[in-house]
């Protein structure tokens, strides 16, 4: 194990982690000031992959196209199944949110399916993008660089507007005390749309960045969405600052586990140990994070205060 | 010794101070009820008491044992009963039912998976003598959805009653009550004094004053006075707080 | 359990039709349907454990088909191993079933609502992730058995035995719930389920509830997962897939929450309402390629609607009916 090597995969764990920020920032507002669970948010991130590639491959490799595609589309769908199946499920249990956004993972795994077919569609890393760039005299990849680039400029613009702007100042009001800010005659229904409508395009350009790099198929935003409502549930429902460390967190302990985890055992044990043990406890090893946290924290890292 | 003591209670909500030093002591069988404008802090006292909330500093004692940072449940088993002020029954269950539960959680352990619980005469007795108390038990088959604000509010009383709690923190139980009504609980509570120390929050003065022995003020979570209901009745800073809310 | 007329006889009409069924196969010379409605069964029998705590406790588990995984693999892995005892692999299943659902209880029940439902999921997940991983045991693509459990004199081999164990063990749990409903523990269980701060200000300790009938759920799906083992001779870890568990939760809504004939129905229905789509024949052929292939996505849509319109469920709405 190289220096060079554990430097490469911290990126790396530093590049999920962005993208899994972009997903948890929105879910945990949604969630933290709407009251909803939305589990078609995997499905909205698989959208924004599939508009992307579609958009790539239709315009020739242009990356612009794919973008144009995959943020303003992923947002249009994302108002659509917020106006059309969410907005009657504000006042239901969280066991009906659950189960029929369920429903539309279901139902949107099939579409896919059924318009690009099972097997994956493939978009390329931009051209101008496919290079490497020169990191303390590491090379690493452009494309992956760029991610990290964006999403924490994204990071920065989103504590800027939550915590500078008057929109922001609603929006923790509403994360904090959510019927006060109704009861003060803000337009909560016009809130509420923002927020979504922030949570869907987020997700849109996570799938647009995720598109080069990873598999683009049916069934791509489950367990995506399942990193993404760990890193939640770790950092702090609600809490934009808990899904931004969560988020890294996660994307590191992921990362550095799958890639070390197995090498430190054999180091440790004996090889048939190892082999056996190692890639068990890498895959799980972020659940087992979580659950240590949940054991000391139930609320999470950093909770947001309910007033 | 007191029954129940609260010494020094302080409780903040961010800046806010709910519960200012607060002071109490509950001798054994008294009425002691505790009144204020709205927003003094009453609810945010008794959930203290109760152990909802944890407060930031002080002391509470039940009968010689410090609850202070004891969970609800441990405190109902020490023989310390609340009622809600807005009404907490279970909306799925008859009358009887609910009150049957009340006295289930004091009949020993409830890992009992084969016998139906409505057989049990050890659970149905106590819960119609705990009915029959308040005055509802014609009403022990009715499902719970169905009662009227005041049954409802009743029954309230009959399931801390079935407890066996020996203090209870009754927090605003004639609320919504007609006067008929609100005769039939001071009634009730007159017959309760003595075997029962009761913590009455109220806004009802005349039940507060025909019941209480002893009456403690409540301002901005602070008590401002402290004894009995004559005393307070003609207190100077009473006056005003009462009266200073009417002016405006 | 207040319930109409209609329902009892809908109650009674379906568990004598389950009953009837490997006759009508064997009539109709359709050995097929008894595979079918063991799995059925199956289901059936995991759909009732969740409902325990989802429908008479009001804790929304989205990871109880690890429970399923587990009785699976007891099986699966003990097989794999030489050991085909039926009683043995039983006892083993039960264990771990029991040590893993306390573990995970313990540290779920610390939360509540959404987070309490994420956790759940995540845990399940931490366990299909574990699956995957242990290659030894087919990881990914599971592994098929040797042979069905050794139970005696029962030849699990002979379908219609099989159907009918899991047959009995449906009414054997269906019973045990009927009294346990009824009893103080589930007295206590439905009043969390309906106003869990008045349980605890009564004196009731409601975790240590919470837990015992987490852990009892999650044991009848353990059940479940053996007998599926057995069904198909094969473990995979998709038996752990978290869309399995939200199937759980659509059988339990479908055939109506917090009653315990409901998950029956609900299994039922649904898992006869997927083979009828992904067989359909309607005599069109492109639609009838589409729905045969893509009939997951019209099962979304009827989940969707299920929770907009149908709340009650199948047998909730009869329940509710003026007896």
């Amino acid at each position: 194990m190289t220096t060079g090597l554990f430097f490469t995969q911290l990126l790396n764990g530093l590049q999920l982690g962005v993208l899994l920020f972009l997903l948890s920032a929105g879910l945990t507002l949604v969630f933290g000031i709407m009251n909803v669970v939305n589990l078609a948010h995997g499905s909205l991130y698989m959208m924004g992959a599939y508009f992307a590639a579609a958009g790539f491959n239709a315009f020739d490799g242009s990356f612009l196209a794919a973008a144009l595609f995959a943020v303003p589309g992923t947002l249009l769908l994302g108002l659509l199944i917020e106006r059309i199946v969410l907005a009657n499920l504000y006042q239901r249990d969280h066991l009906d949110q659950v189960l029929a956004t369920f429903g539309l993972i279901l139902f949107f795994n099939e579409v896919v399916r059924f318009v690009w077919g099972a097997s994956s569609v493939y978009m390329n890393v931009p051209s101008w993008l496919s290079g490497t760039v020169n990191l303390f005299g590491l090379p690493y990849p452009s494309y992956r660089f760029a991610i990290i680039a964006v999403g924490l400029a994204v990071g920065v613009g989103l504590y800027a507007l939550i915590n500078r702007t008057r929109v922001g100042m609603l929006i923790r009001a509403g994360a904090s005390n959510p019927d006060m800010v109704s009861a003060l005659g803000v337009n909560i229904k016009g809130l509420n749309t923002l927020v979504f409508g922030l949570g869907a395009a987020l997700a849109g350009l996570a799938g647009l960045m995720a598109g080069p790099i990873v598999s683009v198929q049916a069934g791509m935003g489950e367990p995506i969405l399942i990193l993404t409502l760990v890193v939640i549930v770790t950092g702090g429902i609600g809490s934009i600052r808990g899904a931004f460390y969560g988020a890294l967190i996660v994307g590191i302990v992921d990362t550095i586990g799958r890639a070390f985890l197995p090498t430190l055992l054999r180091e440790l044990f004996d090889r048939s140990v190892a082999q056996a043990v190692g890639p068990a406890i890498a895959s799980m090893l972020i659940y087992l994070l979580m659950a240590a946290v949940l054991a000391l924290k139930p609320q999470g890292l950093f909770p947001v205060k309910h007033g | 010794m007191n029954h129940l003591e609260i010494t020094g209670l302080v409780k903040r909500f961010g800046g806010l101070l709910a519960t200012d030093h607060v002071d109490l002591a509950l001798a054994r069988g008294e009425i002691h009820a505790v009144i204020g404008p709205n927003g003094a802090g009453k609810t945010t006292l008794i959930n203290q008491l109760s152990g909802e909330i944890l407060p930031d500093e002080g002391r509470i004692v039940f009968d010689g044992h410090d609850l202070t940072h004891e969970p609800p449940f441990r405190r109902a088993m020490a023989g310390l009963g609340r009622s809600f002020q807005i009404t907490s029954v279970f909306n799925d269950f008859t009358v009887l039912q609910n009150v049957a539960l009340a006295v289930q959680a004091h009949a020993g352990h409830s890992f009992r998976f084969w016998r139906p619980a409505s057989g049990e005469r050890t659970l149905t007795e106590p819960a119609r003598a705990a009915l029959a108390q308040v005055g509802l038990l014609e009403r022990a088959h009715t499902p719970v959805a169905v009662l009227a604000h005041g049954e409802r509010r009743q029954l309230e009383i009959a399931m801390v009653l079935a407890t066996g709690a020996k203090c209870l923190l009754l927090d605003e139980p004639m609320a919504g009550m007609s006067p008929t009504e609100s005769e039939a609980v001071v009634a009730l509570l007159r017959k309760l004094k003595g075997e029962h120390t009761i913590l009455l929050v109220e806004h009802d003065m005349d039940a507060v004053f025909a019941l209480a022995d002893r009456v403690t003020v409540l301002v901005y979570g602070r008590p401002i006075a402290s004894g009995t209901p004559e005393q307070i009745r003609n207190h100077p800073e009473v006056r005003e707080a009462y009266l200073g809310e009417e002016a405006h | 359990m207040a319930s109409s007329a209609a329902a009892r006889i809908f109650a009674i009409v379906l568990l004598a039709g389950l009953a009837l069924v490997p006759a009508l196969a064997a009539w109709l010379d359709q050995p097929f349907w008894v595979t079918l409605f063991t799995r059925i069964l199956i289901f059936a029998l995991a759909a009732m454990g969740l409902n325990l705590v989802l429908g008479f406790g009001a804790m929304v588990s989205f990871g109880h088909a690890m429970y399923l995984g587990i009785g699976a693999y007891a099986v699966g892995i003990l097989s794999y191993h030489g050991v085909d005892n039926g009683v043995v692999q039983l006892g083993v299943a039960l264990v771990v079933g029991a040590l893993v659902a306390l573990g995970v209880g313990a540290i779920c029940l610390r939360t509540s609502g959404m987070a309490f439902i994420m956790i759940t999921l995540a845990f399940a997940q931490m366990l299909f992730f574990l699956a995957v991983s242990l290659r030894e045991y087919g990881g990914d693509d599971g592994m098929q058995l040797k042979g069905r459990s050794l139970l005696g004199p029962l030849d699990l081999n002979n379908p219609t035995l099989l159907y009918y164990l899991a047959y009995a063990l449906l009414l054997a749990v269906l019973f045990g719930f009927w009294r346990l409903v009824h009893a103080r523990f589930g007295m206590v269980l439905r009043g969390c389920r309906s106003n869990e701060r008045r349980m605890a200000s009564m004196g009731f300790a409601t975790f240590r509830y919470k837990l015992s009938a987490y852990v009892i759920s999650a044991l009848v799906c353990v059940l479940a997962g053996m007998l599926m083992a057995n069904l198909t001779r094969f473990v995979a870890p998709s038996y752990m897939a978290w869309t399995v568990s939200g199937e759980l939760i659509v059988m339990i809504v479908l055939g109506g929450l917090g009653t315990l004939i409901g998950p029956i129905a609900g299994a039922t229905a649904l898992l006869l309402v997927e083979e009828a789509l992904s067989s359909l024949k309607l005599g069109v052929p492109w639609l009838d390629n589409l729905i045969n292939q893509h009939w997951l996505a019209l099962i979304g849509i009827f989940i969707v609607l299920v929770v907009l319109v149908l709340k009650q469920g199948i047998y909730g709405w009869l329940v509710a009916k003026k007896p």
